[in-house]
């Protein structure tokens, strides 16, 4: 069904729109953010500066960019998803030559009130412009290599970028995210299988390169990777983030130390923890019961959003919200599994907890263009 | 591209049911972080929050104030001074050379040192406070302060160290302390934690050494949280020190004061005794050293200076010397030959000048010979023939015997770091230690103090004490701790029968008194202060028959480390004694016309309670005696409180 399909009579217009929002998901992500203001204030020691003031702008900056967004009908955002792509792509490459380098990568794109990251934009557009692309592209062609090809080329550009700044975590999600949208959109079995072996292949060719004249990632890369097989090897070194990590959320045992009471985190013993390592600060100071809500929270705003996909028969706007659903989870998974031990540190922001721009400016775009098609779907 | 309403339907189920197993798998995941979770924060909760309050939590140890040590009469020996200074903090200060420069404009600051700080303060964490500058006067410290705004980063700051007020005159006994050495911990088999406390210092030499452990109290513990750079965020538990023990020694600080004065000049030892109960009064060594500058940073210079200097000040000589005690060591031989009734007080013995042996002589000091001798003209005139005869029928170990018993050869236990044994021979130590069997030479020599025979002047005073007293005195310096009386017992009696000890007195009471004396230029006007003793000249050399028929060469002539060693023993009043000494002047060349007088003027000190009055000596004395004190350094000391009711104007 096309957009053209629609009929007007069924979908909403003016202020009845607002009548027709996704308002669970709303609060659901109001919620979260709350948590997240929470926690800032307790990291910076019981003040709202320097990180609970700009990130609430900017929550406040993301919502009505999720409304304005919202009340735009989801064919138009069809329509301009390979304009957004371009966009974001060429935001990219601005980086690569003009960006700002903080952290030891160029990510930034120093705008005054707030440092851009393209490559959390082109997480975003590229979920669009794949969404689109399956719209058009007829189901019995998907799995025609031809037609295969193009969606990789697509994901791989802006994931090379992101990689050469050089920011892992974003490629990978960026990587997972997109293969995530081909999975939904049916291309064949096959395709995901000989890709799964190709990685296990990539990775044995890694590990076989390390310390060879064709060394196929940073030694930094490698190092994060010994010590997230074996953190204790290395503890006052760089395998003093995860183990410090661990105490503090383990110390926080079931009910947690108490709101601004986290010894690890207060001390600064907990490394990034007002960004990639937030986590373990609500975990500390909230136990085993914050940590599990916090996670409960997202699944549903994951469940919403599943829920819309499966509601409007459009198949854009199906694989739009899909797409922010899987992009939305693997933020938070990557994240947790890395502060817990589960997978390396590759510097992926809590999803609209972390303190941080960009992320929280194009996640609640994303929940936008979520609203859109809820809003805007066929009756 | 257009599609069929069959495709199109197939794309929906298509992405519902690939949504739906993503959404599973999402579940799936979800469920093992919950699961991770739980293991983390509910299974392994109480091994993480230990963890993290070992993290946090910094037991930080509060030095203890040391001991504080006083004289007998309260006066203070060694104390702890405020000692001002002026630390950096890196992370407070902008331009770490500016701040630098203009507190050097405030306080003096060696350039030198200056730049050493400047490396300190940027190789140390930014949080840690970095020492500038140490002992600053309270003007200095006063004017950082006014500078206060100008100098970011600079702060006050105040703490204990140790300080010796009177400075060189006691550091024989007090000793002092120092940084703790490397292998100390080690060595003393002490594991005080207190040790690796920055700056904390040890005793390592004498009283501060002997008694380090009563001095140095206990450390408070403050339980602190650290952040994770290690900067302290507050005091959680505090647990205050105790201090250590203070100390109240035998030393009387005036009398102290006045033997390191009337050796000054000499490279000598003396010690001064009370022979009623073994407390010393005063041990001296001199040349002597100012233990303050041990306190500090020592410069190699200064202490290159103290290590090769001829007279060796950094030796304690009254304990730790060892010398011949020569004629001081007669009444041993006699009191060792009463007690075996080979000798009797009238029986006399002819002095010719020399007695042979063999076909070796054997000279008395005084080449003409004495003539005809009892026992007690034998002391007063130290005659050394008298005792060749006596020595060869008392045999060496029953001379070697008493020795020990009058605590000659024995090491005395004292809280001072160099206490040495001494040696009264015996025919198995010479077998032992030379190889080689006993001669009865080697007897006629240890009769006159020479030979093997070596004491040390704290030997010499506990026989004198000994001897006076009649009791077996054991020599004591630590008078009371914390209050507490640290000497016990009272002595028993020497087992040794008191006529032959009157005998030996009466001896030595002539040497002084009686007109024929060896030591009759210090006798005293007053009967009151009236004293006895011997005198000792031990050669440091050999006299080779030829020296001997060339004439003896004068100590005057000879260079000064091959003159004779110059001792004295007293003890005083004669009439009920009171105060024993000895005195060794090394290369002093006479025991009488050098040593004598020494001992005369601190038993006259011990018995006055000052500087003794003009009047007890010889007039024809009495001008160099007067000029003699004019030109002694004496520290303005308090005067004690006489003890009953005497005049306190005099």
């Amino acid at each position: 069904m096309s957009f053209l399909e629609y009929t007007l009579k069924t979908t909403p217009t003016g202020l009845r729109k607002f009548l027709y929002f996704n308002w669970p998901l709303v609060v659901l992500v109001t919620t979260v953010a709350a948590f997240g203001f929470m926690v800032l204030y307790s990291v910076a020691g019981g003040s709202m500066r320097p990180w609970v003031e700009p990130q609430l702008q900017r929550f406040i900056l993301g919502m009505v960019a999720m409304f304005i967004v919202a009340l735009v009908p989801i064919w138009f955002w069809r329509n301009v998803s390979g304009l957004a792509y371009a966009v974001a792509l060429l935001l990219l490459l601005y980086v690569e030559f003009f960006g700002s380098t903080g952290g030891g990568a160029q990510r930034w794109i120093d705008l005054g009130f707030i440092r851009l990251q393209p490559s959390e934009m082109a997480k975003i557009t590229l979920v669009m412009l794949l969404a689109a692309y399956y719209d058009w592209l007829p189901p019995r062609r998907q799995s025609h290599p031809l037609y295969v090809l193009v969606p990789v080329v697509l994901i791989l550009v802006p994931v090379y970028l992101t990689l050469r700044q050089p920011d892992l975590g974003t490629a990978i999600l960026m990587m997972l995210g997109g293969g995530a949208i081909m999975f939904l959109a049916g291309v064949h079995w096959a395709y995901f299988a000989s890709v799964i072996g190709l990685g296990v292949g990539t990775v044995s060719a890694v590990f076989a390169s390390r310390g060879t004249e064709w060394q196929l990632i940073r030694d930094y890369q490698f190092r994060r990777i010994d010590i997230f097989l074996d953190p204790s090897a290395e503890p006052l070194g760089d395998g003093y983030h995860i183990t410090q990590a661990q105490i503090a959320l383990g110390a926080g045992g079931l009910t947690g130390r108490g709101y601004m009471q986290g010894t690890q985190s207060q001390l600064n013993y907990v490394p990034e923890s007002h960004t990639d390592f937030i986590f373990t600060t609500l975990a500390e100071e909230f136990g085993f019961v914050g940590g599990a809500s916090l996670l409960l929270l997202y699944m549903l705003i994951i469940a919403f959003c599943v829920a819309t996909a499966l509601q409007t028969r459009d198949r854009y706007a199906s694989l739009v919200s899909l797409g922010v659903a899987v992009t939305f989870f693997f933020y938070f998974a990557v994240n947790m599994a890395m502060v817990m031990g589960l997978a390396p540190v590759v510097g992926v922001p809590l999803p609209l907890v972390s303190y941080g721009g960009s992320a929280m400016l194009v996640l609640l775009t994303a929940f936008g263009l979520v609203q859109s098609a809820h809003i805007h779907r066929p009756r | 591209m257009k599609r069929s309403q069959k495709e199109t339907e197939e794309e929906a189920t298509q992405v519902t049911r690939r949504g739906l197993i993503l959404g599973g798998l999402m579940g799936t995941t979800a469920g093992v972080l919950a699961l991770r979770m739980r293991y983390l924060q509910v299974e392994r909760a109480s091994d993480f929050r230990m963890l993290a309050e070992d993290n946090r939590i910094s037991d930080r140890l509060i030095p203890p104030d040391r001991g504080l040590i006083f004289d007998r009469h309260g006066t203070l020996l060694a104390g702890n001074e405020q000692n001002y200074r002026i630390t950096m903090i890196r992370e407070d200060v902008d331009d770490v050379d500016a701040v630098l420069h203009r507190l050097s404009q405030i306080v003096l600051l060696d350039p030198a040192r200056l730049a050493r700080v400047r490396d300190e303060i940027m190789n140390t964490p930014a949080f840690v406070p970095v020492t500038i500058a140490d002992r600053l006067s309270w003007e200095e410290l006063s004017a950082v302060a006014v500078n206060a705004p100008a100098l970011p980063g600079i702060t006050p700051e105040f703490g204990l160290s140790r300080v010796y007020p009177l400075g060189p005159d006691f550091v024989h006994v007090v000793g002092y302390v120092r940084d703790v050495p490397d292998s100390y911990a080690e060595r003393s088999g002490d594991p005080d934690p207190v040790l690796r406390i920055p700056d904390f210092q040890v005793g390592l030499l004498n009283v501060e050494e002997g008694l380090e452990q009563a001095l140095r109290g206990r450390a408070g513990i403050k339980r602190v949280e650290v952040n994770a750079r290690g900067r302290v965020m507050r005091e959680l538990d505090r647990t205050e020190p105790t201090p250590g023990s203070d100390l109240q020694l035998t030393i009387d600080a005036g009398l102290q004061n006045y033997t390191e004065a009337r050796l000054n000049g000499e490279s000598a030892g003396a010690v001064v005794m009370d022979c009623r109960s073994g407390e010393i009064l005063a041990l001296a060594s001199a040349p002597s050293f100012d233990p303050n500058i041990f306190v500090r940073p020592l410069s190699a210079a200064t202490y290159n200076g103290l290590l090769n200097d001829p007279y060796r000040p950094l030796a304690n000589k009254a304990t730790q010397g060892l010398y011949p005690p020569g004629s001081t060591y007669k009444m041993i031989v006699a009191l060792a030959a009463l007690e075996q009734g080979l000798v009797t007080p009238d029986e006399t013995v002819y002095c010719g000048g020399y007695t042979e042996l063999g076909n070796r002589r054997f000279h008395c000091w005084r080449r003409g010979g004495h003539g005809r001798l009892s026992l007690e003209q034998a002391l007063e005139q130290s005659c050394d023939v008298y005792f060749y005869d006596l020595a060869q029928r008392v045999g060496i170990e029953a001379m070697s015997a008493m020795a020990r018993r009058l605590g000659c050869g024995v090491q005395h236990d004292l809280p001072l770091s160099s206490v040495a044994a001494g040696l009264a021979p015996t025919m198995a130590w010479k077998r032992a230690n030379r190889g080689a069997d006993w001669l009865i030479g080697d007897t006629l020599n240890a009769s006159i103090g020479q030979g093997f025979v070596l004491a040390s002047p704290l030997q010499l005073a506990v026989m004198t004490a000994r001897i006076a007293s009649g009791r077996a005195l054991v020599p004591q310096v630590v008078k009371t701790v914390d209050g507490i009386d640290h000497i016990t017992d009272a002595a028993p009696p020497l087992d040794i029968a008191r006529e032959h000890l009157d005998i030996v007195r009466s001896g030595m009471n002539r040497v002084i008194n009686a007109a024929r004396g060896t030591a009759h230029g210090i006798r005293v006007e007053s009967e009151e202060y009236r004293m006895a003793g011997k005198s000792g000249t031990s050669q440091v050399r050999n006299i080779t028959a030829a020296e001997r028929a060339a004439g003896v060469t004068s100590n005057e002539d000879l260079p000064w480390e091959r003159r004779d060693h110059a001792l004295f023993v007293a003890f005083g009043p004669v009439a009920s004694p009171r105060y024993a000494c000895s005195v060794v002047v090394e290369h002093g060349s006479g025991g009488s016309s050098v040593a004598g007088p020494i001992a005369r003027d601190l038993l006259l000190r011990a018995q006055v309670g000052d500087v003794p009055p003009l009047t007890l000596y010889p007039s024809s004395q009495r001008q160099r005696i007067d000029e003699m004190h004019e030109n002694m350094n004496l520290l303005p000391l308090a005067r004690p409180a006489p003890s009953s009711g005497g005049s306190s104007q005099a």
